[in-house]
């Protein structure tokens, strides 16, 4: 706990506020872009370094690693994107390994980073209770819509590609039901199921993540009793963060391959 | 909680490392993954190809194995043969220059046999003459009963 003064609602609050900078709609969570940017950094420099030196030869420990993740990424793509669209698998392969690793932030012990940011602030000549660091960006509503919204945009953009604006409107009106009179209601409900889709990525990677880190934060002030506690939902968080990063791209790719199907 | 800039520059930086990805990581290690495959497979092939060679040149060599022991069989069959026949032959040879050195030297010893007659036969004669000599020296006359001792020593 970081002080004695603080109520446990101070506490929580203090660990779930991001810190931020300007007003209103232009204010922006320095901490979620910092450490996304970041997380995305490490992917990008890490498998850049592997993608230099790559070739048929011997391959090094750290690149026989990358490429098994890069080989799950091409199999998963191939069982369920059948066309041809070369922007798919590095996209998966972006969104599962980014998301992977910011999820991963989850299992850094919840008052590590705050506190060490804490320290600075104080050293900076900040009052210790305005240093705000919530650490994972996918606790950050902005952070997964943003991904969900890309996908979103994508979809909407190879559904115009590959049927025509023409046929994108037929296949959001003509079905379930084919019948002209009927068509308002078709594009109420097809609309609906479209907009569901980007919302429940965003949501559900989200409400994992945050509701993870929540009960983090809860343990954390249970006093000793916490560190068994911290080791078991560590634990089963383990099986939380891969799965959720598997689960946003394999939905992403399953999205946009039905954006690329006639109907 | 609320939704603000931060999502524009979320989305920014998705595109961005999108399209990083896209164009810098994913193209080279997918490429040299599938090249591997590629080498993997061909080298499965040729180890394969080998193997199969190896067991034709294995059939091949025993193959010739049997035929080389048959030939060898063959070729000391013809040998003994060839030994039991030089032998027969040397046998016979040998037979036959017995009987031509046993010929010889019968001939010889026949030859020798007549001069010691002929020898003998003379000196016998010669031993008559002289005692038929010593007997009758004076009152025969060697010119006139010549003829008697010739017809004596034809008849010895």
């Amino acid at each position: 706990m970081a002080s004695g003064e603080l109520t446990s609602k101070d506490y929580i609050t203090h660990h779930l506020t991001n810190w931020s900078v300007g007003e209103g709609f232009w204010t922006v969570h320095v901490d979620t872009l910092g450490w996304s940017i970041f997380m995305g950094l490490i992917f990008l420099f890490s498998f850049r370094a592997v993608a230099k030196t790559a070739n048929a030869g011997v391959p090094t420990k750290w690149q026989c690693a990358v490429e098994m993740v890069v080989e799950f990424i091409e199999n998963t793509v191939k069982s369920t994107f059948h066309g041809k669209n070369p922007l798919i698998a590095p996209l998966a392969l972006t969104i599962f390994v980014w998301v992977l690793l910011m999820n991963l932030l989850d299992l850094v012990p919840v008052d590590f980073i705050p506190w060490t940011a804490q320290q600075i602030g104080v050293a900076m000549g900040h009052d210790p209770h305005d240093v705000y660091m919530k650490a994972v960006p996918t606790t950050d509503l902005n952070m997964t819509i943003a991904l969900a919204l890309g996908v979103f945009i994508l979809m909407i953009y190879y559904s115009i590609k590959m049927k025509g604006i023409g046929g994108f409107i037929k296949e959001l009106t003509t079905q379930p039901f084919n019948t002209p009179w009927l068509y308002w209601f078709n594009f109420i409900l097809e609309v609906v199921a479209l907009l569901a889709k980007p919302l429940s990525l965003a949501l559900r990677l989200f409400g994992n993540l945050y509701a993870g880190e929540l009960i983090f934060i809860l343990i954390a002030m249970t006093g000793l009793y916490q560190l068994p506690m911290h080791f078991v939902w560590a634990v089963f968080h383990l099986l939380v963060i891969p799965l959720q990063a598997f689960i946003f791209t394999i939905l992403t790719v399953v999205y946009l391959s039905m954006a690329h199907e006639h109907h | 909680m609320n939704i603000n800039a931060t999502l524009i520059g979320e989305l920014i930086a998705f595109l961005v490392f999108v399209l990083f990805c896209m164009k810098y990581v994913w193209p080279p290690i997918i490429g040299a993954i599938e090249a591997r495959q590629q080498k993997i497979a061909d080298g499965l092939a040729a180890s394969d190809r080998a193997e199969q060679d190896l067991r034709l040149a294995q059939e091949k060599a025993k193959q010739q194995l049997i035929d080389a022991k048959a030939q060898a069989s063959v070729v000391i069959d013809q040998a003994k043969k060839r030994e039991a026949q030089i032998i027969e032959e040397a046998a016979v040879k040998a037979q036959a220059e017995r009987e031509k050195i046993l010929a010889q030297a019968k001939a010889e010893v026949d030859a020798e046999r007549i001069r010691a007659k002929e020898e003998l036969r003379k000196q016998v004669a010669a031993l008559a003459v002289a005692g038929a000599e010593r007997i009758l020296q004076r009152s025969i006359d060697e010119a006139a009963h010549s003829d008697i001792l010739d017809k004596l020593v034809a008849e010895l």
